[in-house]
C-alpha cells in the first residue's frame, strides 16, 4: 500500500500541471476579464477533438496541432471577449452585476460549444495518443507523453508567469486586472488587453486539451468535468493569482491520485469539493489570493 | 366611462379578478383537460415555485445561489427514500424542513462570503451532493439501479403542486410587502449601508435563503413521482440550478409576477423542445440564455415598463392629463 505512494504523488504532480496550465486560463480571465468562464473545460474538449480530427482526417502530428489550433483557440476567446463580453459589460450596471450575468452567459455558451461538438463528434471515444512507450524514472515506471506533457506545461506555466511579471504588454494586463480605469488613463489600450487575456486564457485551456489527447481517451463529455477541476483549483489557488492556480492545479493533481489509488475513483469530486469548501470557510481568498 | 381611468382607478381589482381566474383554470383544467396538457400545467407550476423562490432570495440581495438543484433533489430523494411508508404530505413536508435545515448551514457558513465566493460554493455544493449522494446509495446502500416510483395520479400531483404554488407565491407576497422584503432589497442595493442602518444582514440573508429553500424542496418532494426513475445524478441535475434563474431572469425580478411568466415560457418551451427537438435542445437552451441576459436584463416585465414610458398614446393621453391639471 505505502509503496505505491511516490508513484501516486508522481502522476499526480504530472496530472497536476495540466490541471495548473488549465486553470492559469481560468484565473487569467477571471482575473482580468471578471468572467468566471463556465466554459473553460469545453474550449480543452474542442482542442482535444481537433487535434484527433487533425490527426485522423490531414495526418497531422497531435504534436504538431498546437500550431493550428492555438491560434484558433486564442481567436475565438478574442472574438467573445470583444463581441460578448465588451457589449455585456457596457450594458450592466455595476461590475458585481457584470460578474454574475457573465457567469450565466458562459453557462450558455457551454451548452452551445457542447452541442456543437455533439453534433460533430458524437459521444463516443476516441483514442489518439502518442508516444505511450513507458520509461523509467525514479524507481517507477511513467508513459513518455506524461513526462512530456509536464515538462511543457511547466515550461509554458512558468512563460506566463514570466511574461506577466517581467513584460510591458505582461504590466499592462496586470495594471488592467488591478484597475482599468485608471489604466486606460495612463495609455493602455484596454479592450484590446482585456481580449487578449481572454484569449490567453482559452489558449493555455487549449494547449492543455491537445496534451490530455496525447494520455488520455477522449470525448465530448470530458469538458465539464476539466471545467469543475478548473474552478476548484482557481480557487484553491487563489481567484486570480496565476502562480497560485498553477501550485494549487498539482495539489489537486496529487490529491486526485491519492484518493483514486487508496479510496474510491468515484470519491474524487467529493473530495475535491470537501477541500474547496473547507477552504472557502477558512481562507475565502486561497492559497495565494490577496484580500 | 373612461376605459383607462377606469383600470387606473381599479387596479387592484382587476389584479385579483386576473389572478382569480387563472387559479379557476389551473384547479379546474385536470377536468376537462388531456393527460399530456395536466402534465405540462404540473410542470410549470413546479418551475414556477423554484424561479419564484429563487429569486425572492437571489434576485432581492444579488447573492447569485446555484444551490437551487442540491435543494430540489432532496425533496426528491426524500420521496424516493420514504415513498409507501409515511403519507405524502408529511414526505413533502419532511422534504422541505430538509432541505430549509441543509440551507440554514449553508447560509450560517457561507453567507458572510462576498458575490462570486458565495455563487462558486453554491454551485461546487451541487457537484458534491450529487456525487457523494451517488456513492452513498449505489455503494453503500446497494441501490445500484435508483429507484422506481409508483406512477401518479396527474391530477394529484397537479393539485398538491397547485397548492404548493399558491402558499409559495402568498408567502413571498407578503415578505415582500413586510419589513423583511425591504430589508432584502436594501441588502441588494447596498449592503454596507444597510449594516450601518443597524440591520443584521447576515442574520436576515441566512433567514430568507433557509425559507426559499423550503419551498425548493417541498417542489421536488411532489414532483418526484412525476420522474418515475429516481436517482441521484438525475435528482441532482446542475441543469435544475441554472433554469430557474433563466425563468426569473426572463421574466424579470422587478414585479413578483415576472419569474412566473418566465416559468409559464420556459416551462413550456422546455417540455416542447425536449419532445420534439429532444437534440437541439441543449443548443436552443444555450442561446437563449445568452440572448435573454444580453438583451432582456430586466425580462419581460422590465421591458412593457420601459415601453409604457415611451409609449406613444400613453404620452398623449399624460399630456391631456397636464393640460387638465393646468387649466383648474
Amino acid at each position: 500500500m505505502i509503496e505505491a505512494l511516490p508513484r501516486l504523488i508522481m502522476t499526480g504532480i504530472m496530472d497536476g500541471s495540466i490541471y495548473g496550465l488549465l486553470a492559469m486560463g481560468l484565473t487569467l480571465q477571471y482575473g482580468v476579464c471578471q468572467v468566471l468562464n463556465i466554459a473553460h473545460g469545453e474550449f480543452l474538449m474542442l482542442a482535444a477533438m481537433l487535434t484527433w480530427t487533425l490527426s485522423a482526417t490531414f495526418g497531422i502530428s497531435p504534436l504538431l496541432a498546437v500550431a493550428i489550433i492555438g491560434p484558433l483557440l486564442f481567436a475565438i476567446g478574442f472574438l467573445l471577449q470583444t463581441t460578448l463580453f465588451r457589449f455585456l459589460k457596457a450594458r450592466m450596471p455595476s461590475p458585481p452585476v457584470f460578474e454574475g450575468n457573465a457567469l450565466l452567459v458562459a453557462f450558455g455558451l457551454f451548452y452551445i460549444i457542447s452541442f456543437v461538438a455533439r453534433i460533430n463528434w458524437g459521444a463516443r471515444d476516441y483514442v489518439n495518443t502518442i508516444l505511450t512507450d513507458r520509461v523509467s524514472f525514479l524507481g517507477t515506471s511513467f508513459g513518455l507523453n506524461q513526462i512530456i506533457a509536464c515538462v511543457i506545461a511547466v515550461a509554458i506555466g512558468v512563460a506566463v508567469y514570466l511574461f506577466l511579471s517581467r513584460t510591458r504588454p505582461g504590466r499592462a494586463i496586470r495594471a488592467t486586472a488591478e484597475d482599468p480605469a485608471t489604466a486606460g488613463l495612463m495609455g493602455v489600450n484596454t479592450n484590446m488587453i482585456l481580449a487578449f487575456s481572454f484569449g490567453l486564457g482559452a489558449l493555455l485551456a487549449g494547449i492543455a486539451g491537445i496534451m490530455i489527447s496525447w494520455r488520455n481517451p477522449i470525448s465530448t463529455y470530458i469538458g465539464f468535468n476539466n471545467t469543475v477541476i478548473a474552478l476548484v483549483v482557481v480557487t484553491l489557488g487563489g481567484l486570480g493569482s496565476v502562480p497560485g492556480s498553477f501550485i494549487a492545479g498539482i495539489l489537486i493533481g496529487i490529491i486526485s491520485r491519492l484518493v483514486s489509488g487508496f479510496w474510491e475513483p468515484l470519491l474524487i469530486v467529493p473530495v475535491y469539493y470537501a477541500v474547496l469548501m473547507v477552504l472557502l470557510l477558512v481562507k475565502p481568498a486561497g492559497l495565494l489570493g490577496k484580500r | 366611462m373612461d376605459i383607462t381611468s377606469f383600470i387606473s382607478t381599479h387596479r387592484k381589482l382587476l389584479a385579483l379578478g386576473f389572478v382569480l381566474l387563472i387559479l379557476i383554470f389551473l384547479a379546474t383544467f385536470p377536468l376537462y383537460g388531456n393527460e399530456y396538457y395536466i402534465n405540462l400545467l404540473t410542470t410549470i407550476l413546479m418551475y414556477t415555485v423554484l424561479a419564484v423562490s429563487w429569486a425572492m432570495f437571489s434576485g432581492a440581495t444579488g447573492y447569485m445561489s446555484l444551490a437551487t438543484a442540491a435543494f430540489f433533489g432532496i425533496g426528491i430523494m426524500a420521496t424516493a427514500f420514504l415513498e409507501g411508508t409515511l403519507p405524502s404530505p408529511v414526505i413533502i413536508v419532511i422534504g422541505g424542513l430538509l432541505s430549509a435545515a441543509l440551507a440554514f448551514l449553508i447560509g450560517l457558513v457561507t453567507l458572510r462570503l462576498k458575490g462570486i465566493y458565495f455563487t462558486i460554493f453554491t454551485f461546487g455544493f451541487v457537484m458534491f451532493i450529487s456525487q457523494t449522494a451517488y456513492y452513498i446509495d449505489s455503494h453503500i446502500l446497494g441501490n445500484a439501479w435508483g429507484h422506481e416510483l409508483p406512477l401518479p395520479d396527474p391530477g394529484m400531483l397537479h393539485y398538491t403542486m397547485l397548492g404548493l404554488v399558491v402558499v409559495t407565491l402568498l408567502a413571498i407576497y407578503f415578505i415582500r410587502r413586510s419589513r423583511y422584503g425591504l430589508v432584502l432589497l436594501s441588502i441588494g442595493g447596498n449592503e454596507e449601508a444597510a449594516e450601518h442602518m443597524g440591520i443584521n444582514t447576515t442574520k436576515m440573508k441566512v433567514i430568507l435563503f433557509t425559507i426559499s429553500s423550503a419551498f425548493m424542496g417541498a417542489a421536488g418532494a411532489i414532483y418526484a413521482p412525476a420522474l418515475v426513475h429516481v436517482e441521484a445524478r438525475i435528482a441532482f441535475n446542475v441543469f435544475n440550478s441554472f433554469v430557474p434563474i433563466l425563468m426569473a431572469i426572463f421574466g424579470g425580478m422587478g414585479q413578483f409576477y415576472g419569474p412566473v411568466i418566465g416559468a409559464a415560457v420556459f416551462g413550456y418551451l422546455d417540455r416542447t423542445l425536449r419532445v420534439e427537438l429532444a437534440e437541439y435542445f441543449m443548443l436552443v437552451f444555450g442561446i437563449m440564455l445568452v440572448v435573454v441576459i444580453m438583451f432582456l436584463p430586466n425580462g419581460i416585465t422590465g421591458l412593457i415598463q420601459s415601453l409604457q414610458k415611451t409609449r406613444p398614446i400613453a404620452k398623449l393621453l399624460h399630456r391631456g392629463k397636464e393640460e387638465q391639471h393646468a387649466n383648474t
